[in-house]
């Protein structure tokens, strides 16, 4: 097997926090990406999906593990080297707005990386921008427009272009689709469907939403509280979950479905997701898993593979039988 | 369905249609004011609340559903906005009431939460007196029964802790008690009708879990009925027993909501709901929409979806009225019984 | 309580250096001064002898630090050392002369308070109506209008003219109220012109950014009435916008009554200083400015504080 595109081992991400001991917010995780791949990260607010993923393209250094680009640890470069290493490694945000200058025209804007980059002519780097915009539907009249005269949806192409001016290999998309409304959410996950194929991008694809990440990814890993507590194939993560977490979030999408044809017992889950500062002893979801026990207080379960590529860190993995989606 | 717990509690038979309903809005228009003259933003909205009921109201953001909400309990900017037609609660048009009988009704017979739980609170009053002033708005009742009933009703909205979450200020609370706080607020003087605009858009899909579990309960306990506003198909299914479909401005479907997900019969209804990620086959091309909701400023002059609809015929060229399709839905499409459209369940 | 307490001990820490640099400032800087306080203290016919004599006698003669030293080492004993022209003790004069524009700045600040926080509110209230603009045009005028100016046409007309009020002078607070306030009106109203209109153009956008927000909606909802939500919540939100203006309008206050002072004749701090420089009396100067300091300082502190009991997010 060829070395994987990216791989994560033992990545710990951590912030300071004054007066206690420093946020775990990404808390020693291993995956790696296959190139051409779209993995889907899913888990609750806070539970470090941003933080991991911006440490994925580099721009929040592991304060202990490893980040490898194509086998290599992109933090050993420096300089110049680190830079040029860096475009292959794009991440977008959910805020359409927030990497938009609001003073540039739309145009400028995209032509921006490759200008950082000092790449080309002023002028092969316009054409390269405006072939960009038409590829993502932007056509030639938005190019002198400003930020403020787009729609959200707009405004993600334009991000989406900014990006792939400079051609990289993979793309995190850290809920990017989150401020859209779901027929311009449509638009987008097919837009950036299109553009995987087209450019063999890899994608790493950040979202709380159910529906967008299991239609999106091959594989899906379940974050809470800093760990990975699922990984697996998309499908089976999404009909035959291994963990509790993952079976709660499942059943606590709204399903648009016909009551008739929701088959399965909704699962409410109790309290919110404690504060990564303490986190509990043992299994962190003990405090609001449902088939918790003293062992989950003491013990903290092991990350492993449970079914071939099926990973899930949960003691009773063998024993639960777990319910699929609400429908 | 059997196991379906949240949908079951209180659904109202079916002599619940026949009463009289509590709330009932007439051609209700909203225009805005421009140095260029008025702006439609809403128009010809007509539905119908029974007692008890749960409506959902949904559409794209800009379609209008905030916009009406806040027209119901009259806080849009009077200075800006002119609202029209008319707005029965009980057979009294709010819109008539004078300033002071208008505040009596707020709070007490019609309360409203809001998407944006932090922004919603007082930041500098604790949780507490926001819900006691409430009380104290409507009821004649001193400080020490203001706070026993602000520390029941947060108890009734699962705040741990209430006596203590009495005295705290907003930002010590998550987002999610925070939407339970602001619930508490709107349900302290038990009102017959909550108003709730996206009240869990803001919040993880189990928080939200909880807040609509907490909804359905509440208003199935105390007979309160909910307009619940939101742009998730889902929530609605999973809340409301109608369900209006609101595009450019205009209600353009009215159904209960069983039948709706089953045989929409709007193609906008319709094309929202084949937009859904989660029901389309796994990495498949989603349906989407073409184009954009037309601007307010250029709505198009017949069916205001004829641009972007994939069944547009030159018919659809005049004026849509709402037609009926059965006794309790209703549809703003000249084409509706010609089209076999999908709904959730194809 | 105890977090207050902690909280006040934290912002005390962050003072101290902020004094001791103003100190050295303040001595750094009258060192710069051409001309020789000796010789002056001397007088004009003076031997060179006298004149080495008094130099020893005062420390003039000795390094700058070790100069420093020692004054700030009395200073902080409470001893500003004495006057070089009267002799007299400086913390006295300035024990005499700063309760007259203590007594000032305080009544134009209450003015200004008494009349800004009203009108801003109705200019909230009645936001884009006849009376807001009136009232916007009236604090254009007070902010323009030049204080000295102001004073002199309140002296014209109401001592000159009316008779109502004594044109100069002052009386000290503890000898008569009635007397002390009467002569500190005019400078007062005089100062107050600037603050009401500070005040109130300050409270009418604090207020209306609040009264747009988000939660004034939710109040809306509740069925509050408009004068509970403006009056209630509007000014408990405005509250520490509202304190930073008062802080800084007292600061303001201070340092204008050195003008309004010397048009009214008044004794007070603003009189004390300016002849003191004249005079190149440095020890008076000194001390005058580190009072000064330390009352802004303390001023600064005090709204800090009370930021905290304001708003409850303020940690
Ligand atoms: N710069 C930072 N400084 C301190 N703490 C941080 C910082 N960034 C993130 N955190 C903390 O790290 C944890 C994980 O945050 P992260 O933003 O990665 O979560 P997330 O899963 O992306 O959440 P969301 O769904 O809300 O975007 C949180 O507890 C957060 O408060
Ligand atoms: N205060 C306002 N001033 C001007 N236009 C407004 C205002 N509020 C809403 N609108 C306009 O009214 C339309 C409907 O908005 P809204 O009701 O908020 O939509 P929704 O809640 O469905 O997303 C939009 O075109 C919006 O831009
Ligand atoms: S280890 Fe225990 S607490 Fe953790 S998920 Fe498994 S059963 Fe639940
Ligand atoms: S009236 Fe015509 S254009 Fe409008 S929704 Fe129906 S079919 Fe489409
Ligand atoms: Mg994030
Ligand atoms: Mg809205």
């Amino acid at each position: 097997m060829s070395v994987p595109l990216l791989q994560a081992e033992d990545v710990l991400v951590q912030f300071p926090a004054p007066g206690q001991a420093p946020i775990r917010a990404v808390d020693r995780v291993s995956f790696s990406v296959a190139a051409n791949e779209t993995f889907g990260v899913i888990g609750e607010s806070g539970s470090g999906k941003s933080t991991l993923g911006r440490a994925l393209v580099c721009l929040n250094r592991p304060d202990a593990g490893r980040i490898l680009h194509d086998g290599a640890d992109p933090f050993a470069l420096t300089g110049r080297a680190f830079r040029a290493h860096r475009r292959n490694y794009q991440i977008i945000f959910q805020d359409p707005n927030a990497a938009l200058n609001p003073r540039m025209t739309i145009l400028d804007s995209v032509c921006e990386p490759l200008e950082i980059l000092g790449e080309a002519t002023a002028a092969a780097r316009r054409d390269r921008a405006r072939a960009m915009m038409d590829r993502v539907g932007l056509s030639g009249s938005y190019a002198g427009r400003y930020p403020h005269e787009l729609s959200g949806g707009q405004k993600q192409r334009v991000n989406i272009a900014r990006a792939l001016t400079v051609r990289p290999k993979l793309m995190v998309c850290d809920e990017v689709v989150a401020a859209l409304d779901v027929s311009i959410q449509a638009e987008v996950l097919n837009l950036l469907a299109e553009l995987q194929g087209e450019f063999g991008l890899t994608f790493v694809f950040i979202t709380h939403d159910l529906g967008v990440v299991s239609h999106v990814s091959d594989r899906i890993a379940v974050m809470y509280l800093g760990k990975i507590v699922e990984l697996g194939p998309a499908a089976r993560v999404r009909h035959a979950p291994l963990h509790p977490y993952t079976e709660a979030l499942l059943s606590a999408e709204p399903s648009a479905l016909p009551a008739a044809m929701r088959t399965r017992e909704r699962i409410v889950l109790h309290g919110e997701i404690p504060s990564p500062a303490d986190p509990p002893s043992g299994c962190r979801f003990r405090t609001r898993c449902r088939f918790a026990e003293p062992r989950c207080a003491v013990d903290a379960p092991a990350f492993r593979e449970v079914q071939p590529g099926h990973f899930a860190a949960c003691h009773f993995v063998d024993q639960l039988t777990l319910q699929g989606p609400a429908s | 369905m059997a196991s379906d717990t949240s949908k079951q509690q209180g659904r109202p038979g079916p002599e619940m249609g026949h009463r009289p309903p509590l709330l009932s809005v007439r051609e209700l228009g909203v225009a805005l004011q421009t140095r260029g003259g008025n702006l439609q933003l809403t128009q010809n909205i007509s539905f119908e609340v029974g007692a008890g009921e749960r409506v959902g109201i949904v559409g794209e953001s800009g379609c209008g559903k905030t916009v009406t909400g806040l027209a119901l309990l009259r806080l849009l900017p009077a200075r800006s906005m002119q609202v029209s037609g008319k707005i029965l609660l009980d057979g009294t048009d709010l819109l008539r009431l004078p300033g002071r009988q208008m505040r009596a009704i707020r709070g007490r017979q019609v309360a409203m939460i809001f998407q944006e739980p932090m922004s919603a609170l007082d930041p500098v009053f604790t949780i507490g007196q926001q819900i006691g002033e409430a009380i104290r708005a409507h009821f004649p009742v001193g400080a020490r029964e203001a706070r026993e009933r602000a520390v029941d009703v947060l108890d009734r909205v699962g705040i741990p802790l209430p006596q203590r979450r009495h005295d705290e200020y907003p930002h010590q609370l998550s987002g999610g008690m925070r939407q339970r706080a602001m619930i508490a607020i709107a349900l302290a003087c038990q009102p017959r009708l909550l108003i709730a605009d996206e009240p869990t858009t803001a919040l993880d899909v189990t928080i939200q879990a909880q807040i609509i579990e907490l909804l359905v309960k509440l208003s199935s306990e105390a007979g309160t009925a909910l307009l619940f506003i939101t742009h998730d198909l889902g929530v609605v299914a999973e809340t409301c027993e109608r369900v209006l479909t609101m595009y450019a401005g205009q209600v353009v479907e009215d159904a209960p909501v069983e039948d709706v997900l089953v045989r929409p019969r709007h193609p906008y209804t319709s094309a929202l709901m084949r937009s859904l990620p989660n029901l389309s086959v796994p990495k498949s091309v989603l349906p989407s929409i073409p184009g954009r909701v037309p601007n307010a400023l250029a709505m198009p002059a017949g069916c205001r979806f004829a641009p972007r609809c994939a069944h547009a015929r030159p018919a659809c060229g005049r004026a849509q009225d709402a037609l009926p399709v059965g006794a309790d839905h209703r549809v703003r499409c000249a084409r509706f019984d010609e089209l076999e459209l999908p709904g959730t369940a194809a | 309580m105890n977090r207050r307490w902690r909280m006040l001990g934290e912002r005390l820490s962050q003072v101290i250096p902020v004094i001791v640099l103003a100190t050295i400032i303040v001595f750094g800087l009258l060192q710069l001064v051409p001309g020789d306080p000796a010789m002056t203290l001397a007088g004009e016919q003076a031997t060179d002898e006298r004149i080495a004599e008094i130099r020893h006698l005062y420390g003039f003669d000795k390094p700058f630090l070790v100069q420093y030293g020692t004054w700030l080492g009395h200073a902080a004993q409470g001893d500003l050392s004495r006057s070089l022209l009267s002799g007299e003790r400086v913390v006295t004069l300035i024990g005499q002369s700063f309760p007259h524009t203590l007594t000032i700045v305080v009544l134009a600040l209450l003015i200004s308070l008494l009349v800004g926080v009203p009108l801003g509110i109705l200019a909230a209230m009645r936001a884009h109506t006849r009376a807001d603009t009136a009232i916007s045009a009236l604090s254009s005028v007070g902010v323009a209008i030049p204080n000295f100016w102001l004073a002199m046409i309140l002296v014209t007309y109401f001592a000159l003219g009316l008779g109502w009020l004594p044109a100069t002078g002052a009386t000290p607070l503890g000898e008569s109220v009635v007397g002390s306030l009467r002569h500190a009106i005019l400078p007062a109203l005089a100062l107050a012109a600037g603050g009401i209109a500070e005040l109130t153009r300050q409270l009418r956008s604090a207020l209306l950014e609040v009264l747009s927000s988000q939660y004034m909606r939710t109040l809306r909802a509740k069925g509050l009435s408009e004068t509970a939500m403006i009056c209630k919540h509007g000014l408990k939100n405005v509250g520490v916008n509202l304190l930073t203006v008062i802080g800084l309008l007292f600061n303001r206050l201070l340092g204008a009554t050195v003008v309004v002072e010397a048009v009214f004749a008044i004794p007070g701090m603003g009189s004390l200083i300016v002849r003191a420089a004249i005079n190149k009396d440095f020890p008076v100067v000194q001390g005058v400015v580190l009072s000064m300091v330390l009352v802004v300082v303390a001023t600064n502190l005090l709204i800090d504080m009370l930021y905290s009991v304001l708003d409850p997010r303020v940690k």
